[in-house]
């Protein structure tokens, strides 16, 4: 079923409010955080106003209520992304702070020197850095798959790089930069063929197609709620269950425990064991309702929504004179994320002239120095969409993009 | 606001053609620096003759704000001695934060950044010179 663009603008009061010299927003930054419709506003703030309890802690009224919501939507999350139980779904800050989890908590616990990671060029810093951190730590090596000419993850290039020696592979679903998105069921069964863990970044992939772990049999998943249409501060990190047991655990805190003692304690079962301290329960509240809302719209139409996104801006950007587009050129496994850059334009001056005609996207290096230095520029300018982007906002972000050389064309006299 | 206030005519016209840009054949003080949020790197040749800054010249890959900043930040600084060139760079920090400056009606083509204000976003973009000869600049001064 197509979707009715302008119904679903209405749901989201941002796009009421942030009028600008009189030019409605286009929003065209949802790689980087995506708006929120009214009604995850109106969940977590009915939260505070009439449900507000501790969780997992008081034995008062509020406080079951408050706990019982948190957990369903742990259940939520379990199925929408079809985990075998809530018990694999752990909460976190963000996609962040899982990778992080991972990296720390089973890297340090499993792994050794002379283990090997291996990750994509794709990368974003969150799903480098904390992997360096380990190496550091404990001297395991990090082994990067190349990409194909065509901006495809090098399957060829993975398989050879795969080995006995291999522990961990933590591959990006989706990538920021480019729209790339490797096969996720191959990489993970010859993953497996070596008996080496899988660890899929789907802070892109998950608001856009969703995932089924189950099918993916992947180890590891994480996710923020932010990208897709729920609050800041909330993420989740998918493990499977026998290897959340045998992980040391994260944060020491309240809640992560079992038992204390003044010399000692023993560690919660899953997945409390990784949840240290009071969580962001309006947040997670506003999570559910953020997952109920893209149900009710339906990934699937969501889905057909941006491929047909996709292969629209793919033909405006390849048509028009002077931009270059890095990433994929076709739509196939190619998430609606496009990094280009205008003319002889620095994506910083195009920002700030689509910004002047109220077009938000994003300037820099997307937090992807590596894949910048592969591309062979310092920075790109990138559009993303979701599914409040229209046809017409690729229409007005091209116009825009040629109007703004021409100005910077013009001033000089 | 406009933007025409970031894009003063006199900064296109630097950044469209940047004084003082490349590598000279020599110099006394190389510098260089990076804007974390973009990726923009510059590098600075400075050279110093009896505490006169006689040269400045830079490369690197930036975006029209701190290319057209570091053209205008060269010819500011070339001619004038090391407390005279501090005294310069104290004024472009002011009129980056948006502070009224005396002295700054005689910096001709710095005053055009005024505009920059109105745009947070791009204040570390025409700072990136400034900051990155700052080290070099005060470090001679001292003797």
């Amino acid at each position: 079923m197509p979707l009715d663009i302008e119904k679903i603008k209405s749901d989201f009061p941002i796009f009421r409010n942030a009028h600008r010299n009189n030019k409605p927003l286009v929003y065209l930054d949802s790689a980087a955080t995506a708006h929120k419709p009214q009604c995850v506003i109106d969940a977590e703030s009915r939260f505070y106003s009439e449900d507000y309890g501790t969780v997992r802690r008081g034995i008062y009224f509020l406080s079951a209520m408050a706990t019982e919501k948190y957990e369903s939507v742990r259940k939520q999350i379990a199925e929408f992304i079809q985990a075998g139980s809530p018990a694999e779904i752990v909460y976190t800050r963000g996609a962040t702070e899982s990778i992080n989890l991972v990296a720390r908590c089973y890297g340090e616990s499993q792994l050794k020197a002379g283990d090997e990671i291996i990750l994509s060029e794709f990368e974003h810093h969150s799903n480098i850095v904390p992997w360096l951190m380990l190496r550091d730590r404990i001297g395991v090596k990090l082994v990067y798959v190349r990409s194909t000419r065509d901006w495809r993850f090098d399957m060829d290039d993975y398989a050879d790089k795969l080995s006995e020696r291999t522990k961990i592979v933590s591959i990006t679903g989706m990538s920021n930069v480019l729209g790339t998105m490797p096969d996720l069921k191959a990489i993970t069964a010859l993953a497996h063929a070596k008996g080496a863990k899988v660890h899929i970044d789907g802070a892109q992939l998950v608001p856009h197609m969703g995932i089924n772990v189950k099918f993916l049999d992947c180890d590891f998943l994480s996710f923020s709620s932010h990208k897709m249409l729920g609050p800041t501060g909330v993420g989740v990190l998918y493990m499977k269950r026998e290897l959340g047991d045998i992980m040391s655990p994260w944060q020491g805190g309240g809640d992560m425990i079992e038992y204390v003692q003044f010399d000692g304690f023993t560690t919660n079962e899953l997945p409390y064991k990784f949840e240290a301290g009071t969580p962001n329960m309006a947040g997670v509240i506003g999570f559910g309702k953020a997952i109920e809302y893209i149900n009710s719209v339906g990934l699937i139409n969501i889905m057909m929504h941006e491929r047909e996104t996709t292969e629209y801006v793919l033909r405006r950007m390849l048509e028009t004179e002077g931009i270059q587009l890095y990433g994929p050129t076709t739509a196939e496994n190619r998430g609606s994320v496009f990094s280009f850059n205008y003319k002889d334009l620095h994506s910083h001056d195009i920002g700030s002239m689509l910004d002047f005609n109220n077009i938000a996207i994003r300037a820099g290096h997307h937090c992807a120095q590596p894949l910048m230095g592969k591309l062979g520029v310092i920075s790109t300018a990138r559009a993303s969409f979701y599914l409040y982007n229209s046809k017409e906002d690729v229409n007005i972000l091209i116009d825009a993009l040629q109007q703004s050389e021409r100005f910077l064309k013009n001033a000089v006299r | 606001m406009q933007l025409d206030d970031l894009y003063r005519e006199v900064i296109v016209d630097h950044y469209n053609h940047p004084r003082n840009y490349g590598k000279p054949e020599k110099w006394d003080i190389l510098v260089e620096g990076k804007n974390p949020v973009c990726g923009d790197e510059i590098k600075i040749y400075i050279s110093v003759k009896d505490d006169i800054v006689s040269d400045v010249h830079f490369e690197g890959k930036g975006c029209s704000i701190s290319i057209a900043s570091a053209s205008v930040m060269t010819e500011s600084l070339i001619g004038k001695n090391l407390d005279e060139a501090k005294l310069a760079l104290s004024d472009f920090n002011q009129i980056l934060r948006g502070e009224a400056c005396e002295r700054c009606e005689e910096l001709s083509d710095t005053a055009a950044f005024q505009g920059v204000t109105k745009f947070p976003v791009r204040i570390k973009c025409a700072l990136l010179p400034w900051k990155t000869i700052e080290s070099a600049i005060n470090g001679n001064g001292k003797s």
